[in-house]
């Protein structure tokens, strides 16, 4: 028999008893259903857990100048002086993978404001590093790269600055504070960071361009460390790279030579993002496979019943001709319409549960086209896998005892 | 006389039951010739049904050959059984067994289904033809419940004669008809044998046989009679039902 006949003779089999037909593929729908919402709802809650994390700054990269040994004693972490202005600009210029960079001097200062004084130290960085290291401004504004360009004595200060110094509630923008002699204008206030995963402070912190701390502070060239971020947290790696090979250029050092910096990535944490995304999609993945098992139970359960129940039309069709492949074909090729057709219903109703719970839990509504092709394919294969066993019980029937089956 | 269309020859059947062997066909020889009627008799237990099953080739013989249309049954595979069943053989049943849900028309389709040499657009038409045969050309897309006894065995009888069989193997077809439609039935038989068609009825009702043109029966698995019949009208003894009620 050919495959056009079978198929014909399957589909007007299974239109023949559309409820039993209705109530075998509720089982797949849902098993395909569940299967699609799950991993959408898996990925899409990936997704903003991975950028939650990434909030930490998980694509920052540090380069600090490396340790300097003078007369055999060392001299401690970023002794030396290879980052400077040239090293910066290259950076800014030539990669690919990097998003931003800020250099970055610090001065421990003692600063006034009226009676109040509190001691901490001010970094010296660029525009570009409330973009790397995840600060938000809750007032004000951030100096530009005009403020960068004329050493003007502004700054932008952290929320425990402001406590310490405006303690009787009045706003810090526009007043002027004292940095030991040389008096500095607020222009921004950070929002709270809290505390970051070593208990320190992350509010008590104070910005001023890099060139006033240089030039008015300190009266240096070099930078005591570079703030960079990757383009993303998977380039980190490749941003580093990069950033190795303009250093080493520009410092002339000869291949084979040990660098004079230091790179730093966030390798700790971009391994535990994955590592907790991964474990969530495995957990989901298997919840709902199990429901796809159990609806293709459900199909092998119908179809053994029905083969049961048909056994009068199996002996009828052998009367009148129908080899036992043709038998057995037949009763597949149900099962797998009947998976096939239940798959098709259950991703569309799948991917309409997923846009609802995107919507109410406030999550992207991702649509896993991995997801969708590996459950069309399993659902083909639950057809035959389940279908099989009942087909081959009805292609072994007796003609002459399924004829005189009541 | 024409030519044989089936042979059986010294034909024996042995269930095993148990520990014990049942003989249920004992030493069987017959022929049937093109264009034959014949009523095969007996009372239960006599082998008519296992009979029938080997004449279906539904079933095999312990021993003897049989030979149908030239063909011996020997050694053929279980395939090669089902595509002689589906290309010489119409079944009409006692129950009908016709698909429920399904129209008359899909139901007459059916065994052109299994048989590739017949392109779809013929089966339509083919199916069409058998139904206007038995006279059902106005019931085509009606479903089974929606017909009397008498028409659902009419539509089984054009699904027998669809595929053109040498041979139609009727078993016990008017056992759940009353007599008036027991006799339209037998009437219609009589029409297809007078258009030439090769019939083998088994019944084990004696009026039934008395419409036949030859009487083969059999006890406890061996024959007891064959011999050729006076035969009576179907359309005649309707006609005197008919009359019986008026008076």
């Amino acid at each position: 028999m050919n495959i056009g006949n079978l198929v014909k003779i399957a589909i007007s089999s299974l239109f023949r008893n559309k409820m039993r037909t209705a109530l075998t593929m509720l089982g797949i729908i849902i098993g395909i259903a569940s299967v699609i919402a799950m991993v959408s709802i898996g990925q899409a809650s990936t997704q903003s857990v991975k950028s939650e994390l990434s909030s930490m700054g998980s694509n920052m990269i540090m380069i600090m100048p490396a340790r300097q040994h003078r007369g055999g004693v060392d001299m401690g972490m970023s002794s030396s002086k290879s980052l400077d202005d040239k090293d910066l600009a290259s950076i800014q210029k030539n990669t690919r993978y990097v998003a931003a960079v800020s250099p970055m001097v610090s001065s421990a200062k003692q600063l006034i404001y009226g009676n109040n004084n509190h001691s901490c130290s001010v970094n010296g960085v660029s525009d570009a590093y409330l973009e790397i290291r995840k600060y938000e401004l809750a007032d004000g504004v951030m100096f530009t790269e005009e403020d960068v360009k004329r050493y003007n004595k502004v700054c932008v200060i952290g929320q425990t600055v402001v406590k310490e110094l405006f303690t009787n509630g009045e706003n810090p923008i526009g007043k002027s504070i004292r940095f030991g002699s040389i008096p500095m204008t607020v222009i921004g206030v950070l929002a709270s960071k809290g505390q970051n995963g070593m208990g320190e402070d992350q509010d008590d912190i104070v910005l001023a361009p890099y060139t006033t701390i240089q030039k008015r502070f300190l009266g240096i060239n070099y930078f005591n460390m570079l703030f960079a971020s990757a383009t993303s947290e998977e380039e980190s790696e490749l941003a580093a790279t990069e950033i190795t090979y303009i250093l080493r250029s520009n410092h002339g050092i000869k291949q084979g030579a040990t660098d004079d910096f230091d790179i730093r990535t966030q390798e700790e944490l971009v391994s535990t993002i994955s590592s907790v995304t991964g474990l969530m999609t495995t957990l989901l993945a298997a919840i709902a496979s199990i429901s796809l098992v159990v609806g293709g139970i459900g199909i092998m359960n119908i179809m053994y019943v029905t083969v049961t129940e048909r056994t009068k039309e199996i002996g009828l069709r052998m009367a009148i001709g129908a080899h036992n492949r043709d038998i057995k074909l037949q009763f597949l090729c149900e099962s797998v319409i009947l998976s096939l057709i239940g798959g098709i219903i259950g991703i569309i109703f799948g991917l309409i549960i997923s846009y609802v719970a995107s919507k109410l839990l406030k999550m992207p509504f991702v649509v896993s086209q991995m997801a969708i092709v590996l459950s069309f394919v399993v659902c083909a294969l639950t057809g035959i896998f389940f279908g099989w066993y009942p087909a081959k019980k009805a292609a072994n029937m007796d003609p002459i005892s399924a004829l005189r089956y009541e | 006389m024409g030519k044989d269309i089936l042979k059986v020859e010294r034909l024996e059947r042995v269930f095993r039951v148990g520990s014990e062997d049942v003989h249920a066909l004992r030493g069987v020889s017959f022929t049937i010739q093109e264009g034959e009627f014949v009523s095969i008799m007996g009372t239960s237990g006599s082998g008519k049904s296992t009979l029938l099953n080997i004449l279906g080739c539904l079933d095999t013989p312990t021993a003897g050959d049989y030979i149908i249309d030239g063909v011996s049954i020997r050694n053929l595979s279980k395939n090669e059984l089902s595509t002689l069943r589906n290309r010489k053989i119409g079944f009409v049943f006692q129950n009908y067994n016709l698909l429920a849900r399904t129209t008359a028309l899909e139901n007459v389709e059916l065994p052109l289904f299994y048989n590739n040499t017949v392109p779809a657009k013929e089966r339509k038409e083919r199916a069409a033809a058998a139904l206007k045969l038995v006279g059902l050309e106005k019931r085509m897309e009606h479903m089974p419940n929606q017909l009397s006894g008498g028409q659902q065995q009419r539509v089984a009888i054009a699904r027998a004669l669809v595929n053109d069989p040498v041979i139609l193997l009727a078993d016990e077809a008017t056992g759940n008809l009353d007599t008036r439609t027991s006799y339209e039935i037998m009437s219609l038989f009589q029409d297809l044998h007078e258009q030439g068609k090769t019939i083998a009825f088994v019944t084990h009702e004696p009026d039934i046989a008395t419409f036949t043109t030859r009487k083969i029966k059999l006890r406890d698995g061996q024959i007891i009679e064959d011999a050729p019949i006076n035969t009576q009208s179907a359309a005649e003894a309707l006609a005197a039902i008919n009359l019986q009620k008026e008076d």
